[in-house]
């Protein structure tokens, strides 16, 4: 089946709505699901109703919270106790509604399967994959230990391990987490579904191996014909992957079209502001801050730095970051960007003292950490700023929200206590856009971008000179990160403090930051203007990974899919 | 789950017993009041007891000077009889209650303040600190709890007995007990808590060590101590009865104690003479039992897996639970804030 055919029977779909359930992979009908908690009912998923084509990928796409996840796990009726369920999930024939847990064991694994988030929860640690593989063919029909396993060899094969028949005897914990995803691939189609569903497939993984991950679940599809409910935040993978796409809003789907159109044309108030939020890159060249010149001393200043683990007993130490240099001057944002294990987190923690430095030499606020004892590095922590990754962990749950704030102001001798910092605490909400009453509420009565802002205020209470923040968007739905990125550029501005913003997010480094750093296992792979750095990357690896970054729009990413295929050879 | 509702609810509902009182149904509902009950009757006992016996604890004989007589059968005078040593068996019981509830919070108060002071500095401190503490706690495991309380009412008391120095005897015997136990869910919780991102948020900030002990670590360490404080405060009046029976207890002069009374009811059971035995034995397992009931159930109310719930048949929109559990969870789009 060639592209245009298969995008054109899509497209036809859209428009048969008459619902017969001939021929459809799925057909949800009137879908209403609802979870009994404390303090009543949630009504989850409202009225809605979808079709899935054999040989289709729909993408369901929404904020969290907005039931997409609750609807794609209602065609295998695994919903949790408390959920009630009206409505028709016809799958493949059979009303999944109701389906007893006898009736619904057969469906599972046979009619569809599941891939999920994080592979290396979704496998068992004590047995073999190839163990693991055999258990579901023998849990629906009868295969001998020795079809078993050549039948897992074969599916090893076909999810692209290399080395099939030796490796079927191997643990999870030996695969890498690109390998780990692709088993559990071959688990969910192991017994030939005529649904896939993929709830956030690749949002564990790394840009370079979600890449190799969804061009596998492309290949299958078109191999197997088996059709795939896609359930994913990212904008980019739905345009690389999908070919429908449902954009679901508070439990309702809101919008339904083919890729395309959906990218070009939304309909939907919506689907319009979600797609304007997605960051997109832009190669923008921003000038250096007039206090940024080469002359001025660097706010932090490493040379030959490594850090390292200790190993536990008997193992050796785990060196994470290999003898770096780089400089962060006055007023500069730098991006630092790389994979999960490059060492990002690493440099960022060691500036702010939370991890020692091994050896070579880092100096932040003119203090050289390398030894560094807490007592002599207290005094400058005033001028250093740090926003967490998790806003939800970053607040004292017990403390409100002006408390909280207020911290830095009372430890560093500002104020006697919350009561006395008030003002200036309403002063630092207001510059990051909350109102001055959140100011009473405890963290947990914001959402997470609001305590994002928060932790913004937090950090820059005491006006510092330099800013850490560890990935301080990436637990943040689409919308409310291109807001918080803003409020940052904004506050950046105003402000003019140093930033060393690390992410493993290509197009946020493109929104903000004057240069950047591509780590690559604890090395520097390259280093420059942002927009010379993602414009033309010389660097073998950085190529690779802004090659493997999907961009947010069907057409364009079709072109670097193609190109990156050629690069893989 | 204690989140806090939105709604305008009074003070009285959120406070801690209310709150589960009412968030309970069923079956767990029952053992929740059954054990309200049993709690509340000793309780009063205790602290009503001068008006609620009708004699005192160490009284041989009534206003006239005339002696009770020991194991008198129950009569109009005395409702339970006599012991074998002349007193009232009835008002035994309700001032056995007293001491009960005297020992019971000394030896919980201490144990929790040594147990938690130690279970912070040893958690977030680390160290040789922590190593010591930690094998003097499993030290403290491996003895046989009721010698270990034993060997600790005769240092303190060395045979001398008033009403205080036997209290805190039994108080501290039983104290040594708990506080292990004390220290090690503290410290277990102190080594999660240390690694939240909100205290490395408070070290990158630059507060002291004891500003971070306090005021970040400690109030999120000790969420799960009520619950073990209402299975520890059974397990001390067990432990206190058991004193008394094997004669660490209190004397009869200074304090009723039903552990002292049992012991000095043995020969009686054999004799036929069941009124002494009984009222102190009933006494003890109806109080644990209250205790008990009330610690299982808010241990089961605590834990979402565990609690059971109503169905409510007024549905909500996700919109409405949002906003009565997470006022604002969800940030919808565009809305300027």
């Amino acid at each position: 089946m060639t592209e245009s055919t298969r995008r054109a029977r899509a497209q036809a779909s859209t428009a048969d709505t008459a619902g017969t359930g001939g021929g459809l992979a799925v057909e949800i009908r009137d879908l209403d699901i609802s979870f009994s908690i404390d303090g009543g009912e949630v009504h989850a998923v409202r009225g809605v109703s979808l079709d899935v084509h054999p040989g289709e990928v729909l993408a369901i796409v929404g904020e969290s919270g907005s039931g997409k996840t609750v609807t794609a796990r209602s065609i295998l009726g695994l919903l949790p106790e408390t959920a009630t369920t009206r409505g028709a999930v016809i799958l493949d024939g059979t009303d999944v509604v109701g389906l007893s847990g006898e009736r619904l064991r057969e469906i599972r694994g046979t009619k569809a399967a599941m891939i999920f988030q994080e592979p290396s929860t979704a496998l068992n640690p004590v047995f073999t994959v190839g163990w693991q593989l055999a258990e579901g063919l023998r849990a629906h029909g009868s295969y001998s230990k020795k079809q078993a396993r050549a039948k897992a060899i074969e599916m090893l094969e076909r999810v692209g391990i290399p080395e099939p028949a030796r490796r079927v005897d191997d643990y999870p914990h030996q695969f890498s987490g690109g390998q780990k995803q692709r088993i559990v691939i071959a688990m969910a189609l192991a017994l030939d579904p005529s649904v896939l569903l993929a709830d956030e497939p690749t949002t564990a993984l790394d840009v370079t191996v979600q890449a190799e991950i969804l061009d596998l679940l492309r290949r299958l599809r078109d191999e197997t014909g088996t059709a795939i409910v896609l359930i994913t935040h990212n904008m980019g993978v739905v345009a690389d992957l999908a070919d429908r796409v449902a954009v679901m809003l508070n439990g309702e789907v809101v919008e339904t079209a083919p890729v395309a159109q959906l990218f070009a044309a939304p309909q939907h108030e919506y689907t319009k502001r979600l797609l304007a939020a997605v960051p997109r890159v832009q190669l923008v060249d921003r000038p250096l801050p007039a206090s940024a010149d080469a002359t001025a001393t660097p706010v932090v200043e490493a040379k030959g730095l490594v850090i390292e683990y200790p190993g536990r007993l008997g193992s050796p130490t785990f060196r994470a970051v290999h003898g770096i240099d780089f400089s962060i001057r006055p007023g500069e944002v730098l991006g630092l960007v790389g994979e999960s294990g490059s060492g990002k987190t690493t440099i960022g923690r060691a500036i702010a003292g939370l991890t020692p430095v091994a050896g070579g030499s880092l100096r932040v606020l003119d203090t050289e950490m390398n030894g560094v004892r807490e007592r002599a590095f207290r005094k400058r922590r005033r001028e250093l700023g740090f926003v967490f990754q998790d806003p939800a962990t970053s607040f004292n749950p017990l403390l409100t929200i002006a408390q909280c704030v207020a911290e830095p102001l009372i430890v560093h001798g500002g104020a006697r206590d919350a009561a006395d910092a008030r003002d200036k605490v309403d002063e630092l909400l207001e510059a990051v856009q909350l109102p001055k009453a959140y100011g009473d509420r405890f963290p947990h009565e914001l959402s997470g971008g609001q305590r994002q802002r928060a932790s913004l205020a937090r950090a820059l209470a005491l006006d510092p000179k330099l800013l850490v923040a560890d990935e301080p968007t990436s637990a943040l739905d689409v919308s409310v990160q291109a807001r918080v990125l803003d409020l940052f550029a904004e506050l950046q501005d105003r402000f003019g403090f140093a930033t060393l913003f690390i992410t493993h997010d290509l197009a946020v480094v493109d929104m903000l930051a004057h240069r950047v750093i591509v780590l690559h296992k604890g090395r520097i792979a390259e280093e420059g203007p942002t927009a010379e750095v993602l414009g033309d990357p010389q660097d073998p690896y950085t190529r690779r990974l802004i090659a493997s970054l999907p961009v947010p729009d069907p057409v364009v990413q079709a072109e670097r899919r193609e190109a990156w295929r050629a690069q893989q050879g | 789950m204690a989140r806090r509702p939105v709604t305008a609810r009074s003070r009285f509902e959120r406070l801690p017993i209310v709150h589960q009182l009412r968030q309970s149904v069923g079956l767990q509902r029952g053992m929740l009041v059954a054990g309200l009950v049993l709690t509340a009757i000793f309780v009063l006992c205790a602290l009503l007891a001068p008006w609620l016996a009708p004699y005192s604890y160490s009284q041989l004989s009534d206003a006239d000077g005339a002696n009770f007589g020991a194991q008198q059968p129950p009569s109009a005078e005395h409702l339970l009889g006599t012991t074998v040593g002349g007193y009232d068996v009835l008002s035994r019981v309700i001032w056995g209650a007293q001491t009960a509830l005297m020992v019971v919070v000394v030896a919980i108060a201490m144990s929790v303040v040594f147990g938690i002071v130690l279970g912070l500095v040893s958690g977030y401190l680390g160290g040789w600190v922590d190593k010591a503490l930690v094998v003097v706690a499993d030290a403290i495991y491996a003895f046989p709890t009721l010698l270990l309380a034993i060997v600790v009412a005769i240092a303190i008391n060395n045979g001398q007995s008033g009403l205080w120095p036997g209290i805190l005897a039994a108080a501290a015997s039983i104290t040594v007990v708990f506080i292990p136990q004390y220290f090690r869910v503290v410290r277990a919780e102190v080594v999660r808590v240390k690694s939240e991102a909100f205290v490395e948020s408070a070290q990158v900030i630059g507060a002291s060590t004891p500003r971070i002990m306090f005021r970040h670590v400690l109030r999120n360490s000790t969420r799960t101590l009520p619950l073990i404080v209402t299975l520890n405060a059974s397990e001390a009046i067990a432990t206190l009865a058991a004193l008394g029976f094997l004669g660490f207890g209190i004397q009869p002069t200074v304090a009723a104690e039903w552990g002292f009374d049992l012991n000095k009811s043995i020969s009686d059971v054999a004799a036929g003479i069941w009124w002494t035995a009984i009222p102190p034995g009933i006494a003890i397992v109806l109080t644990i039992l209250g205790i008990t009931l009330i610690g299982e159930s808010l241990n089961d109310l605590a834990d979402p897996r565990l609690r059971a719930r109503r169905r409510s048949k007024a549905s909500q929109t996700p919109a409405d639970a949002v906003a009565s559990h997470q006022p604002t969870a969800q940030e919808f789009m565009g809305e300027v804030q």
